[in-house]
């Protein structure tokens, strides 16, 4: 295998139209990214990038394709780690589908970059999880279980 | 509902074994995984069915290959509705002193 893949899956009792908001509005964000947030306009070749509540850059990349609420694709590239700089743009899709006849939705998230054993992905890998787990509890409770940074 | 089929897809030593195998290397076929396995390649699919079911592992159609990856996130939310964030360090302090007594025995 000549790439560096991850795949999540997670259901979460909303609406896609609810789950792309929570994907792309910085406040909300701030909620469930673990002391950061994302900022874009959320249009296919803008900008992207993910801060630190203090201000500094974690991620930057553009907007690849945005198809609201189903699709998100995004160029993604570490900034303050100059040995995952170093590896170049990785990509991060989102795909949101709703669950038949269930009020769930299916998030899957792929991150993955073109490169083998990716010192980025294996990074990004132990964030994950917590994120989603974030996200899916603030989404149906409401509240998060991991407020800042863990 | 979705919490009892991730504890049952656990409970059996061969599909932990599968979760391992896609631990160490994550996105493989059905080949990979059978290679070198006890089990027959009916009783991986078999257990590869239920890890889906459960949400464990998740597959990725790449060309005319089926990649399983493995899906931690259900497991995560175990841990998290059980182990509150304020015990993490004191159970993390406990598995490696349990870690450091068991591999000096050796």
């Amino acid at each position: 295998m000549s790439n560096s893949r991850f795949f999540y899956v997670t259901y979460i009792r909303t609406t896609p139209e609810r789950l792309w908001s929570a994907l792309t509005t910085k406040e909300f964000t701030e909620q469930y990214w673990l002391g950061a947030f994302c900022e874009s306009d959320w249009k296919p070749g803008s900008p992207w990038k993910l801060s630190f509540t203090d201000g500094r850059i974690a991620d930057a990349g553009e907007i690849v394709e945005a198809n609201p609420p189903r699709r998100l694709v995004i160029k993604w590239r570490n900034e303050w780690s100059a040995e995952l700089k170093a590896e170049g743009y990785s990509l991060c899709t989102f795909e949101i589908e709703q669950v038949e006849g269930a009020e769930a939705v299916k998030l899957s998230v792929i991150h993955e970059i073109d490169r083998p054993e990716s010192a980025f992905i294996q990074a990004v890998s132990g964030g994950w999880p917590r994120i989603l787990s974030n996200l899916k509890s603030l989404l149906e409770t409401g509240s998060v279980l991991l407020p800042k940074k863990a | 509902m979705e919490m009892d089929d991730v504890f049952k897809a656990l409970a059996d030593a061969s599909r932990r074994s599968l979760l391992d195998r896609l631990h160490v290397k994550n996105g493989q076929t059905l080949n990979e995984l059978c290679e070198g396995l006890a089990m027959t390649r009916q009783a991986v699919t078999k257990h590869l069915v239920v890890l889906e079911e459960a949400n464990l592992v998740t597959t990725h159609r790449q060309g005319r290959e089926k990649l399983h990856y493995l899906n931690p996130v259900p497991i995560h939310q175990i841990g998290e509705r059980w182990i509150k964030k304020f015990e993490r360090g004191k159970l993390t302090a406990l598995s490696e002193l349990k870690r450091r007594l068991e591999g000096e025995e050796k």
